[in-house]
């Protein structure tokens, strides 16, 4: 097998004295779709930040493509090819879908006047190929005036604009309507197919479990397992196992004693 | 019908729908501005029919278009601050710190296009400072701002204990022509701010810089994640605001060949009021450079207007406030907000 697309080497997160990550070590290949799961304040929206360049780790080696990229701001790692669809999706609503497609990537000439024609141009081809179309939605509309669903397309449109190599969807299926979540399930399938790795982030069991190719489960900051899906026969399985990791750690231990 | 008839009316059917929509677009992407158009073009009617004949002479006009210059000096540059999420109360004494800067060289004797120069760089440095101390430090902009507006025009007073600085020799320089003259019965400083304002629309619409204010001021958090600087592009508005003030200052004492200690302060309110006559809303990210410009006329013609009307002066205030409210509620109907 050829270098690791990422790679998160022992990663620890410290607020203060509370620590929210301690010793991850995470890896992604191409081609790859890997779920993330884990309770709230397991330390998964820390992670995500860290992958995406928001917040820096505390200690801890980040590789991309086998180089080190620890450190590097999130404009930085945009470029380099991690691109996030943020849980809240990080859009500014008072501002047209073009505008945030290019959101801190503007299409500007050397003085940085904007390219508007070829801006809207390459927003209307990016809409298109995701499927998130419809009469009414131009690149100009305003995004408040769009639905949940179609606000996640154009999170989506912004994230697969550069060609990134590393597509981090957080909770992206929460609050969109069955149709919505066949589209991005759609769209996750055909960014793989492509070649292209997905870290896909869900409190839906079942939806993590339909899409993704392995999972790795977080509890309060650690890594406690990780399972190829081949090795779960449904996604109660899944379920039943972050239960019994959630358990106190004693427990936990003991069980796994015994399996052994 | 002709042939040629039925054909025509198509064509003319299909222009309609061509320019339809474009002309519907163009409303609604401009509904500040033109509603503060609609708002100035009924002040202006009912000035004009209470007293015909003083607003059919271009004597007025000129008297408007010598003043606003300097008040749309300010006022462009704020509608970029309030838009990027803050406010800047600092433009007054930076204004009159500025033009102290430039009025101290051309005393001294040095050439005033350099003195204009040096002001620039005054009070763009004087930006950079309120900007950071307020972004940096984390500060509330009202108050910090308000803060270094009183510290400012405190140097100032302490340093020039209230005497103006008189600059006879601007009448004779070349300057004064350039800056400060009549061509053609317009003042050629409002051919400057005119330039000032086309180019401030631009940035604000069609620059990476504009898109980044709008974006900054709508979600802070998302312009961060999405890797915009934000705390940087924040202190750029203010940056422009000093800018803005310095030219102000400038023209103003090019206009009177006198520096006055208190440059600057008359402008506090009347500046502040037109950004938000002029349609760009106190919570940040949609904003208007061409609303604020029109808002700078209403204000400035609510004094002329009304002394024009055959009111007395005592009169004025009023009316600056009955337009004021007018023109915001006005505003609220017209824009949606969106969260």
């Amino acid at each position: 097998m050829g270098e690791r697309l990422v790679e998160l080497r022992s990663i620890s997160k410290s607020f203060g004295r509370i620590r929210a990550l301690s010793g991850v070590n995470l890896y992604i290949d191409r081609g790859e779709v890997v779920g993330l799961v884990g309770d709230n304040g397991a330390g998964k929206s820390t992670l995500i930040k860290i992958l995406s360049g928001v917040a820096q780790p505390t200690s801890g080696e980040i590789f991309l493509r086998g180089q080190p990229v620890t450190g590097w701001s999130a404009a930085r790692l945009r470029e380099a090819g991690i691109e996030t669809v943020f849980q809240d999706r990080a859009l500014a609503l008072q501002q047209s879908v073009v505008r945030n497609i290019f959101m801190g990537r503007e299409l500007a000439g050397r003085f940085g006047w904007l390219k508007l024609g070829k801006e809207i141009r390459e927003a209307e081809r990016l809409m298109r190929e995701i499927g998130f179309t419809s009469s009414l939605l131009s690149p100009r509309s305003i995004v408040g005036t769009l639905s949940g669903g179609e606000r996640q397309g154009v999170a989506i449109a912004r994230a697969i604009y550069n060609d990134a190599e590393l597509i981090i969807l957080d909770e992206p299926t929460t609050a969109l309507s069955l149709a919505e979540t066949a589209k991005v399930f759609r769209f996750v399938r055909q960014l793989k197919a492509d070649g292209r790795a997905v870290l896909f982030i869900g409190h839906n069991i079942h939806h993590v479990y339909d899409i993704a190719d392995r999972f790795v489960i977080l509890d309060r900051g650690r890594v406690a397992l990780e399972v190829e899906r081949g090795e779960l026969p449904s996604a109660e399985a899944l379920i039943t196992l972050m239960e019994e990791v959630a358990r106190p750690l004693t427990h936990f231990e003991t069980s796994l004693g015994n399996a052994e | 019908m002709s042939e040629l008839a039925r054909s025509r009316r198509g064509a003319r059917r299909q222009v309609a729908a061509a320019i339809g929509p474009r002309l519907r677009r163009f409303i609604d992407t401009n509904r500040a501005p033109l509603g503060t158009l609609a708002v100035f073009a009924a002040m202006m009617t009912v000035f004009i029919v209470a007293n015909p004949r003083v607003f059919s002479e271009w004597s007025i006009y000129r008297s408007v278009l010598t003043t606003l210059p300097v008040a749309l000096f300010l006022v462009v540059p704020l509608v970029f601050v309030v838009t990027v999420g803050e406010i800047d109360l600092s433009f007054p004494a930076t204004m009159g710190f500025s033009a102290w800067i430039f009025a101290l060289l051309v005393h001294a004797g040095l050439s005033p296009y350099l003195g204009i120069l040096a002001g620039m760089a005054t009070g763009m440095l004087l930006g950079f400072i309120v900007g950071s101390i307020a972004v940096y430090l984390n500060l509330s902009s009202l108050v910090a701002t308000l803060g270094m507006n009183f510290v400012l025009r405190g140097a100032i007073q302490i340093a020039n204990e209230g005497m103006p600085i008189a600059l006879t020799s601007l009448s004779e320089s070349s300057l004064r022509t350039v800056c400060s003259s009549v061509v053609v019965g317009v003042p050629t400083q409002a051919l400057w701010v005119l330039g000032f304002v086309v180019f401030a629309a631009l940035l604000f619409n069609r620059h990476r810089f504009g898109a980044h204010v709008k974006i900054v001021g709508d979600n802070p958090e998302s312009a961060r994640q999405m890797g915009i600087d934000v705390d940087r592009v924040r202190v750029k508005t203010f940056v422009f605001v000093g800018l803005g003030a310095a030219l102000a200052g400038i023209f103003s004492t090019l206009i009177n060949f006198t520096w006055w200690p208190t440059a600057g302060e008359g402008y506090f309110l009347p500046a502040l009021a037109s950004v938000f006559v002029g349609g760009t809303p106190t919570w940040g990210g949609v904003g208007t450079v061409v609303g604020g410009a029109i808002g700078a006329l209403i204000v400035s013609f609510i004094q002329t207007g009304v002394v024009g009307a055959g009111l007395s002066g005592f009169y004025v205030q009023f009316f600056d406030g009955v337009i004021i409210i007018l023109a915001l509620i006005g505003h609220r109907w017209n824009q949606p907000r969106y969260r």
